[in-house]
């Protein structure tokens, strides 16, 4: 039975899963399969009916929505969904405002994604809510971290010792920053692959390696995880042309074959099939892409619990 | 008495003698424990027993501060207003601050800085005016410089950006030449700047935010080299922030190039890492990886951004060698709801008029800074730049501060005469703490 009241111990807010222990972070996955299995009872139902979720999402995103969403109306939370394009955002108001307004109307928690790096940090620090980052700019994504970190515990058990390559556009992936952190946090050797453009600045990270071909990520490897290349984003003068990524970055089986014998692949999605990962990698029996959204509302229902519990 | 507080260039001249303090004065290479006296606003010699007597042991008195770069923000509405940062310059030691035209409108016309002239007069220190380069703004069109030199203007400059276009450049440097004006540069190269919001380094690399490589200084500076060396005008580089444009500076004295630079407070004490929320100065830092403490603290967005610890001691050194000739604050106000904002959105700059002094004491003492040299860069250099005289002897009108170098003060926006209080700095203990500013012979700021 999970006790909210200990639960302070991890804080006040969520904003990245740096500063989190090895010790913190392996119980919130314990916690998160503590949930699954309350989900699927119908248990904990009223733990956070104390609790107004607010559910305010800058960018756009599907399955951290409405996993957050389920998550929190799972354990009893009310919840209320900041529709941004119909909000006063559209009228200029500032987001400080905005999450002013949301705690005078009873919000006592935030789940914010937002495009600026830092802004759940500022928002954090100028409102009496809690708040819990579900995405920022290229800084962190904390609760895909220690959903990353679940399934891969699943998968291997222990990550001490063992090398886990994050493969693609690094440098603006706030998915591969928050799982440096949390890999390391458990003993987890992480390296980093990708173009010199998208990889940039990561050889001055403490216990990073970059690797700068696809066969120097994938040797000695026990697990891989794909990074979204972001076709909406522009590459840039210094990012490589799509065709020479596909060319030399995709992963595929045979790719595969150098890495440790049945090293997973994961994917924090959406996927773009044939560019970072081919369909039949993605959807064949290394995968844990489905199980990584699986994990997705036990991990934010156990977020949830642990950081409500810290008034 | 002398009454504390503020006052005014329109104040009547004062009298006062300042007893026993250490009397730094580049201007004469003075620096001895000794009295000064002022009569009706003017340095007598000694003895003058009827004066009132201000003891000053343990003080020091130097030559007024004279800051190339200000923001006064008028006209506009935002963040300050001449009477709030000449009460910020007065508190700071400062008896000149140099308004800078990226105002709203931009000061690009003779009759706008005639008008700031004119709301000046009665300020709490001398304002002189930095006219826009090129009309607007707007880098295509030079403005009417001789018209402007008329005016009064000290230098021209475009700061917020630098002038792009080589060939208006060219033509600004040649026309400013029999005008004897500097074109005062903010050199970012904005193709190369990228969008960077910060420095490129670890702190970066860690918080994701879009960096901004040194380069992008380091070209501007040596393309604006190369055309003050071929068109023979004054260039000024304000606010240089890296070590490899001290040393293309460097390169180019040595050729004979007219050039000075300024540095500001904040580049040669912080570091990148404060964006990270370290708060430990450059010459105390040991470790730049991770965050020590709360990081994207807005207050520490400027442009150009906080560079490396070896970038900030690098224009330490080049303060004390006299590569960099003077130290300017790039005071830049803003109201809060400009900084309540994410980082990478929130407007550039800090205010820098009333901890510049601090923050120098702070290096003289680590070691990394003479006292000597930091009275220099503050006042005697910056005012000859601009064409003031500066100095304590006998028969000059007295233009001086008083400063308490080893008292401590806490940085806290009550504690600020300016309208804004955006400053990393909030909080921390700094030493230095100025007792009286004389501008012009009036008492502009007496505690």
């Amino acid at each position: 039975m999970l006790d909210v009241a200990v639960a302070s111990r991890f804080g006040r807010h969520l904003l990245d899963v740096e500063g989190l222990s090895a010790g913190q972070l392996e119980e919130l996955c314990d916690h998160a399969v503590e949930m699954r299995a309350a989900r699927a009872e119908r248990r904990h139902r009223s733990l956070l009916e104390a609790e107004t979720v607010a559910l305010a999402f800058f960018e756009p995103s599907t399955r951290t929505r409405v996993s957050f969403e389920l998550a929190a109306k799972a354990l009893g939370a009310t919840t209320v969904d900041l529709a941004v394009e119909a909000s006063s955002v559209r009228k200029g108001e500032s987001l400080v405002d905005t999450v002013r307004t949301l705690e005078r109307t009873g919000v006592t928690m935030l789940v914010i994604r937002h495009g600026s790096a830092g802004a759940p940090n500022l928002v954090a620090g100028r409102s009496g809510l809690r708040v819990v980052n579900a995405g920022d700019g290229s800084h962190a994504h904390p609760t895909q971290a220690l959903i990353d970190l679940l399934t891969l515990r699943e998968a291997l058990g222990s990550l001490q010792g063992r090398t886990v390559a994050i493969v693609g556009d690094v440098a603006h992936s706030r998915v591969a920053r928050s799982n440096i952190h949390a890999l390391s946090a458990v003993g987890a050797t992480v390296r980093v692959a990708g173009p010199p453009a998208w990889v940039a600045g990561f050889e001055a990270w403490p216990g990073v390696d970059v690797a700068t071909s696809l066969e120097r990520a994938l040797v000695g490897a026990d697990a891989l995880m794909a990074l979204r290349v972001q076709l909406e984003r522009d590459a840039g003068a210094d990012g490589p042309a799509l065709a020479d990524y596909v060319r030399d970055w995709r992963l595929d089986e045979d790719r595969m074959g150098l890495a440790n014998r049945g090293a997973p692949i994961l994917h924090p999605g959406p996927t773009n099939e044939g560019c970072e990962i081919t369909a039949e990698l993605a959807d064949g029996p290394r995968s844990l892409i489905g199980r990584q959204v699986e994990n997705g509302v036990p991990i934010r229902m156990a977020v949830l619990a642990a950081f409500a519990g810290a008034a | 008495m002398i009454a504390r507080g503020f006052g005014r260039l329109t104040d009547p001249p004062a009298s006062f003698l300042l007893a026993g303090a250490r009397v730094v004065d580049p201007a004469t290479g003075i620096d001895e424990l000794r009295d000064i006296a002022v009569r009706d606003g003017v340095i007598v010699d000694l003895p003058a027993d009827d004066l009132e007597r201000i003891d000053a042991s343990g003080l020091v008195v130097a030559p007024g501060f004279c800051d190339l770069h200000t923001h006064l923000r008028e006209p506009g509405t935002e963040g300050e207003t001449v009477a709030s940062g000449t009460r910020a310059a007065a508190r700071g030691g400062y008896t000149t601050v140099c308004a800078m035209p990226n105002t709203d409108p931009p000061l690009d016309e003779s009759a706008a800085v005639a008008a700031l002239l004119a709301r000046a007069a009665d300020a709490a220190c001398r304002v002189r005016v930095i006219a826009a380069a090129t009309r607007g703004r707007a880098g295509h069109v030079p403005t009417e410089l001789e018209a402007l030199a008329t005016s009064g203007v000290v230098g021209v400059s475009d700061d917020g950006t630098g002038v792009p276009s080589e060939r208006v450049v060219r033509e600004i440097l040649k026309r400013l030449a029999p005008l004897d004006l500097p074109l005062i540069e903010h050199a970012e190269d904005g193709e190369a700047a990228g969008g960077g919001v910060m420095r490129v380094g670890p702190t970066a690399t860690r918080l994701g935010l879009p960096a901004w490589p040194p380069e992008a200084e380091e070209r501007m500076v040596e393309r604006d080299l190369a055309l003050a060396e071929a068109a023979g005008g004054r260039i000024h580089l304000t606010h240089l922030s890296t070590a490899a444009a001290i040393s293309a500076v460097r390169r180019a004295r040595a050729r004979g190039t007219r050039v000075t630079c300024d540095v500001t407070p904040h580049h040669f004490s912080m570091t990148d890492a404060w964006v990270g929320g370290s708060r430990r100065f450059a010459w105390e830092e040991t470790s730049l990886v991770g965050t020590t403490g709360e990081p994207y603290d807005a207050a520490t967005r400027v442009n150009p951004p906080l560079a490396t610890r070896e970038d900030a001691l690098a224009l330490l050194a080049a303060i004390e060698d006299g590569t960099v000739d003077a130290i300017a604050t790039d005071h830049a106000p803003h109201p809060s709801h400009r900084k309540a904002v994410p980082f990478g959105e929130a407007a550039p700059g800090l205010v820098g008029l009333e901890t510049a002094l601090s923050l120098g004491l702070a290096a003289v003492e680590a070691g990394r800074l003479s006292l000597r040299r930091l009275v220099e860069a503050l006042s005697t250099a910056p005012a000859e730049i601009i064409g003031e005289r500066r100095g304590l002897p006998p028969g000059a009108t007295a233009d001086l501060v008083l400063f308490d170098p080893r008292a401590r003060w806490q940085v806290e926006p009550g504690a600020l005469g300016s309208a804004s209080s955006n400053t990393p700095l909030l909080g921390m203990e700094l030493p230095g703490v100025v007792r009286m500013t004389v501008a012009s012979g009036r008492v502009t700021y007496r505690r």
